[in-house]
């Protein structure tokens, strides 16, 4: 490899030529402040628009200052990362940052987890000496993200992974000087956009400019209200995830703590998303079922590939941007969808109340999920199936506002009949995982025969996409591909609109390795072995898990029996199945 | 439950259509596509960045972030005399910050501005590279220099139509 030698900081250091003196430093044990740069390593996320200055060093003999995060090595360069000259720049550029804006760190959602309150403090600022114009834009409310534009500092992450990352463009820098800032085109809300609600903006975001809906104070007054009772279900990543707020090492377990911290927060019933992922699996996969065998047998009119149809990011993005191809994905809902369908009828039945004294509420480690919750076809009578999602950095909220000791609680079970789930559940928290589950039961329903190994390791892995050929004997060879971050979801939507996709089943999730690092869950503030973790965590909690297989949890085996029927039969059809519409923006033609 | 409609006039369209075509509907051309745009229109209102986008196949933001950039893109209609008074340092300097105010006060306008009858508009730029006649104004590319704020109800008269 071709490698040069540089000095930093008095050290000689011995680099590939290409390296930043950033990445550099860094392997050096030397930590230089960064701001707007950001990457997730592996996950082909980034945005490095060497802007913010913040990174700011001195290269020996060069005229100014260099920025760190861009800044390729050379041959015998001499850095230094605090000379006098560079830490003086860098606290001028953070004053003047400061200087237009607000000051409001005890009220931030950001408060704790904010990079520019972590650098001010790193810095050991105490003062701002300028005294500038300040910016004066309204809040935006939307129905998942909130955006503040007052705490803006342009750094762009946000509009690098809405351009770049997810190919949908909602957000981008406007205007110029000053008054230049993130913003949305002409201004209009976020509803108005193309916008998909993935809410990567809000988990890259280094401040307050953009954070979640918060619901907990709403989930509060419920639990409090004697009139009505309150079920909670939990998502499958929220578990490998949450201990971090908590202090635990990434990739915990906590499903048990989880449980235990809900009833110990009041909720009347604790459920599991789990359980309804299991549900997911014998609806769509019985979707898949009858769609391959139309198509093997030749039917035309037939939609394949079958595309998975939980992200409610991904659903928002066809619906946006190809609503054309909206019959490829699987009608069934998604596991949150199906949960609330069922707890308001089936269970609401069961305990005795009416669906509007029942509350339903989700724990998701995604902010498209509060869109999804609003959506009117998943109201009946003016009534939510979900009332309210809240993200995992909302349940830590929660569980501190609640005096718990998370990390030391003994573990809880989740409760019958929503409750139990298997290893197939849980990894739907993870890229590849739906269509493991999938796989797990249609392959064996199809075959009549049990699976010799339920690991379909082929679909596994962290690659933005990934495909496989997955022999079912006796049936056919099928083609499988699993692809995350919605512009690897574009290329294949493209594939479809030319006529070259070769795919039978191709599984979407929205988020960089799927719902494990999810726009809902603790911030990574771009560590990617944080999301490794998580990733690990989730094939753990399978492994773990005494039945692995969707169609053999006996909680699922028991509602068909004694309430749903079959799989994609008449009542699955009407409350577990769901329809798109076309929501892309018409020219409408007057003469 | 459809999307967005956005109501334009269908001559307008195949306009917009025709001049993207032009340039390939090559996104990297969107300077150049929008300058031939505001040339047809005289401005860029949100329909014609939206058309723009959709035959370039890019996010209305990127449009938007391009016209919202440069100044000599607007989004209002300009009059039908546009006055442009440089602000450059060499006109600032030899007062012309005065003469803006005069028209200002002429027009009953301020900058970015359109007379209620449509016919005047009144912008700012910094340097139009005549600075050995600052301070300089130019409507509808017409240069006049050396100006003292008397000069103005004289000048904005040629306009009298």
């Amino acid at each position: 490899m071709d490698t040069i030698k540089l000095t930093i900081d008095n050290r000689e250091v011995e680099v590939p030529r290409g390296t930043t003196i950033l990445k550099a430093a860094e392997q050096m044990g030397i930590k230089i402040p960064t701001l707007c740069h950001f990457e997730l390593d592996g996950l082909a996320l980034e945005n490095r628009p060497g802007g913010c200055r913040i990174c700011v060093v001195e290269v020996v003999g060069r005229r100014n200052l260099a920025p760190a995060c861009i800044t390729e090595c050379m041959p015998d360069m001499v850095v230094k990362t605090n000379s006098f000259r560079a830490l003086n720049a860098r606290r001028t550029v953070l004053e003047l940052m400061l200087s237009d804006h607000p000051n409001d760190c005890l009220q931030c959602p950001k408060s704790g987890k904010c990079e520019l309150q972590s650098l001010a403090a790193d810095m050991g600022i105490r003062e701002i000496p300028f005294k500038g114009q300040q910016s004066q834009y309204p809040i935006e409310l939307s129905p998942s993200i909130v955006r503040d534009a007052n705490k803006c500092i342009m750094c762009r992450r946000c509009e690098s992974v809405c351009h770049e990352y997810q190919s949908v463009g909602a957000i981008g820098a406007v205007d110029r000087g000053f008054p230049a800032v993130v913003n949305t085109a002409f201004d209009d809300p976020l509803v108005n956009t193309n916008c998909v609600f993935c809410g990567q903006c809000v988990a890259v975001c280094p401040t307050g400019a953009l954070s979640e809906v918060d619901n907990t104070a709403k989930v509060l007054r419920d639990i409090a209200n004697p009139d009505v009772k309150t079920c909670v279900q939990v998502a499958p990543a929220v578990r490998v995830a949450l201990g971090e707020e908590f202090g635990l090492p990434s990739g915990s377990i906590v499903t048990g703590k989880i449980a235990a911290a809900l009833k110990a927060i009041g909720f009347d019933y604790v459920f599991d998303t789990d359980w309804s992922a299991d549900l997911t699996i014998m609806e769509e996969g019985t979707e898949v079922i009858g769609r391959l065998k139309a198509f093997l047998s030749g039917d035309k009119s037939v939609k394949i590939p079958v595309m998975t149809s939980c992200c409610p990011a991904w659903v928002n993005f066809y619906e946006k941007f190809y609503p054309e191809l909206r019959e490829y994905p699987s009608t069934a809902k998604s596991p949150q969808q199906m949960f609330g369908a069922v707890a308001k009828t089936y269970f609401a039945d069961k305990i005795g109340v009416t669906r509007d004294k029942l509350v339903c509420v989700s724990v998701m480690p995604c902010v498209a999920k509060k869109y999804e919750t609003g959506r009117e076809e998943f109201k009946v009578d003016g009534t939510p199936d979900v009332d309210y999602s809240l993200t995992t950095r909302e349940l830590a909220r929660l569980i501190k506002i609640c005096n718990i000791d998370f990390a030391n609680l003994p573990e809880a079970e989740f409760d019958s009949p929503l409750g139990a789930s298997t290893g197939a559940a849980v990894i739907f928290g993870a890229t590849g995982g739906v269509m493991e589950a999938a796989l797990r039961t249609a392959v064996e329903v199809l075959t009549g025969k049990t699976l010799p190994r339920i690991d379909f390791e082929e679909v596994r892995g962290l690659e933005g996409i990934r495909e496989a050929v997955v022999p079912v004997p006796g049936v056919a060879d099928l083609n499988v591909a699993v692809v995350y971050g919605l512009k690897n979801a574009r290329t294949i939507m493209e594939q479809i609109k030319a006529g070259t996709c070769k795919y039978h089943f191709v599984e979407v999730m929205a988020c960089p390795g799927g719902c494990i690092d999810g726009a809902g869950q603790p911030y990574h503030h771009g560590d990617a072995s944080i999301v490794k973790a998580r990733h690990k965590a989730i094939y753990e909690a399978d492994r773990s898990m005494p039945i692995r297989k969707s169609h053999e949890n006996p909680e699922i085996i028991a509602i068909y029996k004694e309430f749903l029927g079959q799989p994609c039969g008449e009542k699955s059809h009407h409350l577990l199945h769901t329809h798109y519409f076309d929501k892309k923006i018409k020219f409408d033609l007057e003469k | 439950m459809c999307g967005p409609q956005i109501k334009i006039n269908e001559a307008s369209y195949r306009t917009i259509k025709d001049i993207c075509a032009s340039f390939d509907n090559n996104p990297g051309e969107l300077i150049n596509v929008l300058h031939k745009t505001q040339e047809h229109f005289g401005y860029l209102p949100k329909e014609v960045q939206q058309i723009v986008a959709d035959c370039l196949g890019i996010p209305v933001g990127r449009v938007y972030g391009v016209v919202s950039f440069y100044s000599f893109f607007t989004m209002k209609p300009k009059g039908k005399y546009a006055i442009s008074v440089c602000l450059g340092t060499a006109c600032y300097v030899k007062g012309a910050e005065k003469v803006l105010d005069a028209l200002k006060s002429e027009l009953k306008i301020s900058e970015g501005g359109v007379t209620e009858d449509g016919k005047f508009s009144l912008d700012v730029l910094r340097c139009v590279g005549a600075c050995g006649l600052a301070p300089v104004m130019t409507i509808n590319g017409k240069t006049y220099g050396r100006l003292v704020p008397e000069h103005v109800k004289e000048i904005l008269a040629e306009y009298a139509d």
